[in-house]
């Protein structure tokens, strides 16, 4: 019943280097800070996407790192809109709650936001990919220690197993103060590279 | 595909410490939702577990100074639910974990701010249970509770585990009550469900956990055929006009249990009060051809539990097909949604079978969970 899976295109960005497919593509002055950077990557690539502006930088993050591998992939749109996503990441949406506590922390300067909160939600990132690229798969955000390379395999896995979904939108995307990473991946039955959790966490760690 | 069976289970909440205690206050038409004046910047109703008599249950098999209000919770009902079971922890058991905020108070409280990872959490339940892989641990707004059923099941039937304990679990938080507070979705009463005065959301503290096993052999399981979970692709703090996950998820189930809307004889709604929520359902179980269906959302005796609620609620309806009960939907007097819907007005004795559950959350997410009575 085990299906032999194959991984269509892989995007990292980590230390302000943009990699597609193990080939670094854009490599950025290692002193910006993240928003700098995810701000002229959008511009160098002439998004043209209002709503960017307004994500916290989990959002942006996986929201670029998604646009990259989803421009690779070049999947049908019909394939898009059943794409299931996993994500994943250590730090939840801590980066963004501790802007949302601090907006709480003293009682005669309480001004909690709404534009902020909604961000305190790590599967946010999911909801933004999914409007941009109109993708009503499955879902699923796990939070683990590390790339838990096994447990993304298992669950994309049942996933496409369990007919849910043909392809799907694998990944790690992490915030946490000023240290970001991400690391996305489209597995399906067919694919240019072979998939297995050995060869993705080989991937992810040499990348 | 291999059959999936919940089988043990466990409630915390303010109406009990066991599920029995649960559904029999739900039966007498009690809610956990109170006054509470201490809480926010001004009164505000929630639904909260009483510190000393949590620590008092506690007490019993930890130190209640050591674990956060959340673990505490989380680790009494694994402890009754583990207790229950007919299997044990092995190295092919899963411990599932599903909370929206996990220990997000230590932020602002006693317990070092590290606490607030996930993962940490995830830790303490671990070691305290002597649980043998890594916590999977689900962290996807509202639906968390209920798509930790799905991932169980999913897991299980692809041999990748033999058995799962599942725990859901989040508190009341000036965090959170803050962050709904600046949406302007906390009610000024308790949570009304579905109903045209409904005002928005009561919010409240909830653990519970399941056994998931493949193992036929227990009498009274419920077995889970089917599940979908799918966005909305269209707002990440709005629900969909049309609700279109929501829709999509319920279809998902269907298809994967094989049977038609008709076979289902319970629906056990995520009916959060707000405005859009409610009615967002309402056109989403309208498009399933759900509307005679039976209703109730059980928010107006819990309040919105985030990532519990799905867990919670699922147990609960669990409880409705063993005991053959439709409970009435608590708040609602008259139907507030554009659509038709069958509202349970009065908890009443029917023949059960099926039920399906569903929750929505931010993120444009959405989970339906079909759960029925194992053949015997």
């Amino acid at each position: 019943m085990k299906k032999q899976l194959k991984i269509i295109a892989y995007c990292r960005i980590k230390n302000n280097a943009i990699s597609l497919n193990g080939k670094s593509i854009i490599t950025k002055d290692k002193d910006l800070s993240f928003s700098d950077f995810a701000k002229q990557i959008y511009k160098e690539k002439q998004l043209a996407y209002p709503k960017f502006f307004k994500m916290d930088n989990l959002c942006k993050l996986a929201f670029l790192t998604s646009e990259f591998l989803f421009e690779a992939a070049k999947l049908d749109s019909e394939i898009i809109k059943n794409t299931g996503i996993v994500l994943s990441n250590k730090a939840s949406s801590l980066d963004t709650d501790r802007n949302h506590q601090d907006t709480i922390n003293d009682k005669d300067n309480y001004f909690p936001s709404p534009a902020v909160f909604v961000y305190t939600l790590a599967n946010i990132m999911i909801g933004e990919i999914s409007i941009r690229h109109q993708i009503k798969g499955e879902n699923a955000f796990f939070v683990s220690e590390k790339f838990n390379e096994t447990l993304i395999e298992h669950y994309a896995s049942s996933l496409i197993i369990n007919r849910k979904s043909s392809h799907i939108l694998c990944g790690w995307v992490n915030v946490d103060n000023n240290n970001y990473d991400a690391f996305m991946y489209l597995v399906a039955e067919e694919g240019s590279y072979n998939y297995s959790k050995e060869i993705i966490k080989n991937i992810y760690t040499q990348n | 595909m291999k059959d999936v069976f919940i089988t043990a289970n466990t409630i915390i909440s303010p109406l009990g410490f066991d599920s029995e205690a649960n559904v029999s206050a739900i039966a007498k038409e009690e809610s956990g939702i109170t006054l509470h004046n201490n809480i926010s910047t001004s009164p505000c109703y929630a639904s909260i577990i009483d510190h000393k008599k949590l620590d008092d249950a506690f007490s019993k098999i930890g130190d209640p100074k050591i674990y956060t209000k959340l673990e505490k919770m989380m680790i009494l009902s694994l402890q009754d639910t583990i207790s229950q079971a007919a299997f044990s922890i092995s190295d092919k058991t899963a411990l599932i974990i599903a909370t929206t905020k996990g220990n997000i108070d230590a932020l602002n409280n006693n317990f070092e701010p590290e606490r607030a990872y996930l993962p940490a959490l995830g830790n303490k339940i671990k070691e305290f249970f002597g649980f043998k892989t890594e916590p999977i641990i689900i962290s996807n707004a509202c639906v968390s509770g209920i798509l930790a059923i799905a991932v169980a099941k999913r897991f299980l039937q692809n041999d990748y585990y033999d058995n799962a304990f599942v725990v859901g679990g989040d508190i009341v938080s000036e965090f959170t009550l803050s962050g709904f507070q600046s949406f302007q979705a906390i009610s000024k009463k308790p949570c009304q469900p579905f109903s045209k005065h409904r005002t928005g959301i009561s919010i409240g503290d909830a653990a519970a956990s399941v056994a998931i096993t493949t193992d036929t052999s227990e009498s009274e399981a419920i077995q889970i055929i089917g599940d979908g979970s799918c966005n909305d692709a269209n707002h990440i703090s709005g629900p969909s006009r049309t609700g279109e996950g929501l829709y999509l998820s319920i279809i998902s189930a269907l298809k994967e249990a094989n049977i038609k809307p008709e076979s289902i004889d319970y629906i056990s709604a995520h009916g959060t009060a707000t405005a859009f929520n409610d009615e967002m359902e309402a056109i989403a179980f309208n498009r399933a051809k759900l509307e005679k269906t039976p209703l109730n959302s059980l928010k107006g005796y819990y309040g919105h539990t985030l990532g519990a609620s799905g867990l919670l609620e699922a147990i609960v309806g669990i409880h409705s097909l063993k005991n053959n009960m439709l409970y009435k939907s608590l708040g609602m007097d008259e139907l507030g949604v554009t659509m038709p819907l069958n509202i349970i007005e009065n908890t009443t004795k029917k023949e059960l079978k099926t039920f399906i559950k569903t929750a929505s959350g931010f993120g444009g997410c959405n989970t339906a969970v079909i759960f029925k009575k194992a053949e015997q």
